[in-house]
């Protein structure tokens, strides 16, 4: 019995520990096949001739995810045509928020107009590999999926009209410059993922 | 009959209650983070909208009432996008723990200064004692979690 609670305690240790480290600048992302809000199977590989890959993990219930839902509108209707893509996932259990329910992302992304894929992270196996702990919180790939950039939107959540730094289209005018990101790290404040344990 | 108006009064007087602002990080930092006192402060940064928030505040009020003649300071940080929402919430469930909303946008240029491990997800504490600080980016259960983290300043 002794045995088995080290044993557990192990696995619960080295669990959190991957759970907490995710992807740091360099590190090659992975890909994944998550459901969109139109019922479609959607993964990276399937963008051809993508220049890069603009992940935001993010919701229906965080009041600074909605903030943030017309930037990020705006930053797809300015890249995509550039080869770089916004993909919005959203890594929450519904059990913790039923705002947050796959049949709730669809009546959100069509309420928005949504011009991106809106994923479910159905299982939470995805968030914890990127390591995202809150919503938004984003992750920009090139187009080998090397993480570039890690962070926020820009520096200001609550109030768009007090932006003065537009941290991830800096980000993405510096990669397809091919000029150093800086900063390559940010932070935001955000809503904790929801887990249901 | 008396005391019920005079009751009365100071229950509008609660209701009414305004709560401190800061526009600015630096004068929040300057207040609460860099203590030149031996009291000891709590501080947890949360949000009316927060569902962990909000399920932990009433065990950082168990605490407050528990040392309220302690030199133990509870401050309760609210990252709220207006102050109507805070008070609102506030004199909806008594809280008697003293409240501050922190509404400086620039987050980025403030959230290490806070501790550097966090993430910027909430909520969080910060243990405080003279120089000595803990941060712990979690949820908590019960009072005795937090008087366990307590505990472990010097």
């Amino acid at each position: 019995m002794k045995n088995l609670t080290t044993i557990a305690l192990i696995l619960i240790t080295s669990f959190s520990a991957i759970a907490q480290s995710g992807y740091r600048i360099g590190d090659t992302a992975t890909d994944f096949k998550l459901k969109g809000t139109d019922d479609k199977m959607h993964s990276l590989a399937e963008i051809k001739d993508a220049k890069g890959y603009i992940i935001i993990f993010t919701c229906n219930h965080c009041p600074f995810s909605i903030a943030y839902e017309d930037r990020i509108i705006a930053i797809q209707d300015k890249y995509k045509a550039k080869g770089y893509h916004v993909i919005a996932i959203n890594p929450n259990d519904p059990k913790v928020n039923a705002d947050d329910s796959f049949e709730k992302m669809k009546v959100r992304a069509k309420e928005k107009g949504f011009n991106f894929w809106y994923l479910f992270d159905d299982g939470q196996k995805i968030y914890p590999q990127y390591g995202a702990t809150k919503t938004p919180h984003v992750f920009l790939l090139n187009k080998n999926r090397v993480v570039k950039y890690i962070g926020a939107i820009d520096d200001s959540s609550k109030d768009p009209a007090a932006v003065e730094q537009t941290f991830l289209a800096n980000a993405i005018d510096a990669l397809d410059a091919g000029k150093k990101i800086t900063p390559e790290t940010t932070k935001a404040i955000g809503c904790s993922i929801k887990t249901a344990n | 009959m008396r005391i019920i108006v005079i009751g009365l009064f100071l229950l509008s007087f609660t209701l009414n209650a305004q709560i401190l602002e800061y526009k600015k990080f630096d004068d929040f930092e300057k207040d609460y983070l860099i203590p030149n006192n031996d009291t000891t402060y709590v501080i947890n940064f949360w949000a009316t909208w927060c569902i962990p928030c909000v399920k932990e505040l009433p065990y950082f009020e168990e605490l407050n009432e528990k040392h309220k003649t302690d030199k133990i300071k509870i401050v309760l940080v609210s990252l709220d996008f207006t102050k109507e929402q805070v008070i609102n919430f506030i004199s909806k469930k008594k809280i008697k723990s003293e409240v501050v909303l922190l509404s400086d946008s620039k987050t980025n240029s403030w959230i290490d200064k806070v501790d550097p491990d966090w993430s910027g997800a909430i909520p969080v504490t910060l243990f405080i004692k003279g120089k000595e600080k803990h941060f712990y980016e979690k949820d908590y259960h019960d009072l005795k979690e937090i008087e366990t983290d307590l505990l472990k300043l010097k």
